[in-house]
């Protein structure tokens, strides 16, 4: 019924590729500094003074009741209006990065607040400084546990960066539209997008699961890690 | 003619929301719907249904809803459907909807403990009459935050369809955006709105799973 003809969008496979380089290159940079922002905000949330628990509860809200496609808007559209120039490519990753550190700041903090208060005294008790406690007894143990809601919302910032084709950025699925826009194959196009966006999944899911085993994997004579589940919003 | 961002186009901005409501409504009826027999089949006892539903449950979170929307859109039309872009777009915001629906509901009928299973068909209830009666009641109960949390992430994926020209918020920011080149309030006006849809229903998510897990021993 459907005739599904994929010659002439196969014979694009090396745009389809550079354009999966881009999601990649894409999402391994929101990936990175947006894990990085929630954990700064996190730490600070849980440490800071009361002024800087509600910037941080402020920041999450707004993010995460707003749509990305709108926060990317407002970056791309809105900061040249104020004079500040930024390529769709720089738009997108400070995007991406303000969007997951929202979604991340909530996870650490998940993990965080899991943590129990006799760790901590025990930390004192053995005379540990105050940077020990907070690395090695709060946010060890904290990322360990919600390591695979953290992986959950990565994978979806992998796919919400579909959404940077918007403002033209050309990574997989901007590819992609340029591809149906030059062929008639538009159905067969998007099903050979699907299948690449399932494939990054899919290995991103098993990738992140071993890194996390690499580096949480407690000694022998370790308490075993109990995973805590925070929400993890699609 | 460049158009003064004033009033008129903020009320524009705020009429154009019902069809983001809308799209929402539509998405978690035909969702939920599907959502529902996804869950079922994932919680059946038939081992070939198990799969497929795990199956599907995947792949649909491993695909955007940008991808899915151009699927419906385009699948559609090679059909030899001629339907407007509204009808793709809540197509694909209930496949879309029912993956997710499906795997919460999943989660909430497994988290009813076994013995309610057993305890029910000790009583000679047939297996439809223990889901009906027994099971579904409990999950039901479980699974009310987690939808309500999922409704803000449906709400905020209205928002892609503005790319097939359905003028709902989101398009309806880049239409004015276009007349007045104002783009930090015209989108702030957006963010707020969509704000103001989507913050109640997380309050409401969070509300419910503190008042529902007070009553829950451990």
């Amino acid at each position: 019924m459907f005739g599904l003809q994929f010659s002439s969008v196969l014979a694009e496979t090396p745009a389809l590729l550079r354009g999966l380089l881009l999601t990649v290159e894409l999402s391994a940079i929101a990936i990175a500094l947006g894990s990085l922002v929630g954990l700064v905000t996190a730490a600070a949330r849980s440490i800071g003074p009361r002024p800087v628990e509600w910037l941080v509860r402020a920041y999450v809200e707004i993010i995460r009741n707003t749509p990305f496609l709108v926060q990317l808007y407002i970056i791309f559209f809105g900061l040249p209006s104020v004079g500040l120039r930024v390529t769709a490519f720089e738009a997108s990753i400070i995007a991406m990065t303000v969007n997951l550190g929202a979604y991340s700041t909530e996870i650490f903090r998940a993990g965080i607040e899991s943590i129990h208060r006799s760790q901590i005294e025990a930390g004192l008790a053995l005379a540990l400084t105050r940077w020990q406690i907070f690395t090695r007894i709060i946010m060890q143990p904290a990322i360990a546990r919600v390591w695979p809601s953290l992986t959950s919302q990565f994978i979806l910032m992998m796919l919400t960066s579909s959404v940077c084709s918007f403002i033209s950025v050309e990574e997989l699925s901007g590819t992609a539209y340029n591809i149906q826009a030059q062929t008639f194959e538009n159905f067969e196009v998007y099903i050979v997008a699907g299948l690449i966006y399932l494939g990054l999944a899919v290995v991103l899911k098993i990738g992140l699961a071993m890194l996390g085993n690499l580096m949480f994997t407690p000694a022998k004579g370790d308490d075993a890690v109990v995973p805590v589940t925070a929400k993890a919003a699609p | 003619m460049i158009r003064d961002y004033s009033l008129a186009e903020a009320l524009f901005l705020l009429d154009s929301a019902k069809w983001t409501i809308l799209l929402t409504l539509l998405g978690t009826a035909f969702g939920g719907l599907l959502g529902l027999l996804v869950a079922l089949a994932r919680t059946s006892t038939s081992r070939l249904l198990q799969r497929a539903a795990t199956g599907y449950i995947a792949t649909i979170q491993g695909i955007p809803v940008l991808i899915l929307l151009f699927l419906s859109y385009f699948g559609l039309s090679r059909a030899g459907l001629n339907l407007p872009a509204i009808v793709a777009a809540s197509v694909s915001l209930s496949i879309y909807a029912s993956a997710y629906l499906g795997d919460i509901w999943r989660g909430a009928i497994q988290s009813v403990p076994v013995q309610q299973w057993e305890a029910s068909a000790s009583l000679a209830l047939t297996r439809a009459q223990q889901f009906r009666t027994v099971i579904i009641p409990q999950a039901v109960r479980i699974s009310v935050p987690p939808t309500v949390g999922f409704l803000v992430q449906l709400v905020k994926n209205t928002s892609i369809v503005s790319i097939v020209s359905v003028v709902e918020l989101t398009r309806a920011g880049q239409l004015i955006n276009n007349a007045t080149f104002q783009p930090f309030p015209v989108f702030i006006t957006v963010a707020a709105i969509y704000f103001a849809i989507c913050f109640p229903l997380s309050w409401s998510s969070r509300y419910l799973e503190r008042k529902f897990n007070a009553n829950r021993p451990g």
